[in-house]
């Protein structure tokens, strides 16, 4: 019995998306951040989350992993909804995922190896020297030298920061890959170098990724998907907070008038409204 | 562009809008007031959940009690000295007044042993470790390495908390015997070179009004005083606002809320101890 339901089984759960954002809501204290989001992510897919500073894009991320509890509606991690598991199963979730903060988030008490080596320690037996190996040659995938791993991350320039904690977002092979704006505060030389980065990941390890950027560029290069999000406040009433979802090419045909100003940076109505603040 | 928001009442404005805008504040405030006492007793259960169900590592342990312990010797040394030999000024004249100045090394002794050295050193604490808890752990929070930790399923609490409280409070009463020792010396070295009481009164009547109970009951406070002291702090740190701005408030409040309770539960237990000790000695002597 159990050897016939085994494949459809398996089939079932890989054509289960990897991550189900359901009706979504994220309130901080009284103000409104997310509304409504409705996101799936499907196995080996790359989504970008774009949208103007302070729509909501890393709180979505965030929401993602169960760092920060949704007001309302769900999120579900291969089929698991995360307000359900136990603070040890989150944890073991929790490692099927690796998370490239905007800073980096480098412990700054401890060395670029140890860092690295972080999560090995948490949740790995192995020997030092096995951890020494795994260590370096995550950091030889990401272009950076053996002798870096005495360096303090306060040595160490933005770019190299970056790909210091993309080497200990990948350490333990996650299976999803979330990037909080990965090139944001980069010369576009290193910017384009994490996007080669993301995609060799991608191609190499098959993990799906969420990417969080407001760098179109960024967004073209690696996703497969595109979502738009725009900030709750300014919205009509009765709109969705995602204003495009769909490939990268389709974004540059979209009608929207919102949509179109971001894509081609163009400051707009938001001039005008800066005038007549300054105004009152 | 039409826009909307979520606004908290419709209402127009009348002349009572201020008395409505009062009740809000006011209301905030209860609320926000309950919900911190309720935010701070949860974190300190589940630092001794942490703390009895998985010992914190090591290393981390010991590069604690290091920051807490071993950096803070020298200058609890330095303040137990200076308060012994301040109070030996201090009663000097006030008992030669009375012709009692032999006793004056049982009222340095008792002063220091039961209240002066485990308020004075707490304190002292609070701003040299409390606020520097504060303002690390505040600094991992603003620059997200808190978040790093828990996505990297380490638990923040038993990885950053936990070894930090444990250093608190099994080092600040030793830090305090500490105070209390230098202070003892501190105030010997004053009245007996400096003064000229002679060295035999001064340490009988140490020794006759001294006793056990007035050093448990100074170390029994400081491990109240070290319990506040890791709790504020980390619970500070941890909660710190954004910004740069955020971690000097969180630092700033560590020490403040960890003083004024430190004196509250110095009031508390000093209440306590005295009403145990006379419910089991009714009739002991007063010291004079």
């Amino acid at each position: 019995m159990e050897n016939t339901n085994e494949p459809e089984q398996r089939e079932e759960a890989e054509n289960t998306p990897l991550v189900g954002v359901s009706h979504l809501h994220v309130d901080f204290s009284r103000q409104r951040v997310l509304s409504d989001i409705n996101l799936s992510v499907a196995r080996g897919e790359t989504v970008a989350v774009i949208g103007e500073s302070g729509c909501g894009k890393t709180v979505l991320l965030k929401s993602m992993i169960g760092l920060l509890p949704p007001t309302s509606g769900s999120v579900e991690f291969d089929g698991q909804d995360l307000r359900q598991l136990k603070e040890r199963e989150m944890a073991n979730q929790r490692t099927r995922i690796g998370f490239v903060f905007q800073q980096a988030a480098l412990f700054d008490s401890m060395t670029v190896g140890q860092n690295v080596a972080f999560p090995l320690r948490q949740h790995r037996s192995l020997s030092p020297h096995e951890m020494k190996q795994l260590v370096l040659a995550r950091l030889a995938e990401v272009g950076l030298p053996d002798s870096i791993i005495f360096k303090k991350p306060a040595e160490l320039s933005g770019g190299m920061r970056k790909r210091v904690g993309l080497a200990r977002a990948l350490i333990l092979s996650p299976e999803l890959m979330l990037y909080d704006e990965p090139t944001t505060g980069l010369d576009p030389i290193m910017s384009d170098v994490i996007n080669q980065l993301i995609m060799r990941t991608r191609q190499r390890d098959h993990v799906t990724s969420v990417v969080v950027t407001h760098d179109m560029r960024t967004a073209r290069t690696v996703a497969d998907r595109v979502v738009m999000l725009y900030p709750y406040s300014r919205l009509r009433p009765g709109e969705s907070q995602i204003l495009f979802d769909g490939p990268p090419d389709a974004i540059d045909q979209c009608d929207d008038r919102r949509v179109r100003q971001f894509v081609d940076g163009q400051a707009g109505d938001r001039l005008m409204e800066m005038r007549e603040l300054s105004e009152t | 562009m039409a826009t909307h928001t979520e606004t908290i009442s419709d209402e127009p404005a009348s002349k009572l809008r201020w008395l409505e805008d009062w009740v809000v504040g006011w209301g905030a405030a209860a609320i926000q007031c309950v919900v911190s006492v309720g935010d701070i007793t949860l974190f300190t259960f589940r630092t001794f959940a942490w703390m009895f169900t998985r010992w914190p590592r090591r290393e981390a342990v010991l590069a604690n009690f290091n920051q807490v312990g071993v950096l803070s010797l020298p200058v609890v040394a330095v303040t137990g000295t200076f308060i012994g030999m301040v109070l030996a000024v201090q009663s000097y004249s006030q008992f030669k007044m009375l012709g009692m100045e032999s006793r004056l090394g049982a009222v340095i002794n008792m002063t220091l042993i039961r209240e002066l050295g485990p308020v004075l050193a707490a304190t002292m604490l609070a701003g040299r470790v409390g606020s520097a808890m504060a303002a690390e752990l505040g600094t991992m929070r603003v620059t997200e390495q808190i978040d790093a930790l828990d996505i990297m399923g380490a638990n923040p609490i038993h990885y950053l908390v936990a070894p930090r409280f444990l250093a608190c409070l099994l080092l600040i009463p030793t830090l305090t015997i500490m105070a209390d020792f230098m202070g003892v010396l501190g105030g010997y070295f004053y009245s007996v070179t400096i003064l000229g009481i002679d060295r035999h009164h001064f340490w009988y009547n140490s020794q006759q009004f001294v006793g056990h109970w007035d050093l448990f009951s100074g170390v029994f406070k400081s491990f109240f005083f070290g319990a506040v002291i890791g709790m504020v702090g980390c619970y500070r740190g941890f909660n710190c606002s954004p910004g740069a701005e955020g971690v000097g408030r969180a630092a700033t409040a560590s020490f403040v809320y960890s003083f004024v309770l430190i004196l509250f539960l110095d009031l508390v237990l000093n209440i306590l101890i005295e009403t145990t000790h006379n419910s089991f000695w009714p009739d002991a002597n007063p010291v004079f």
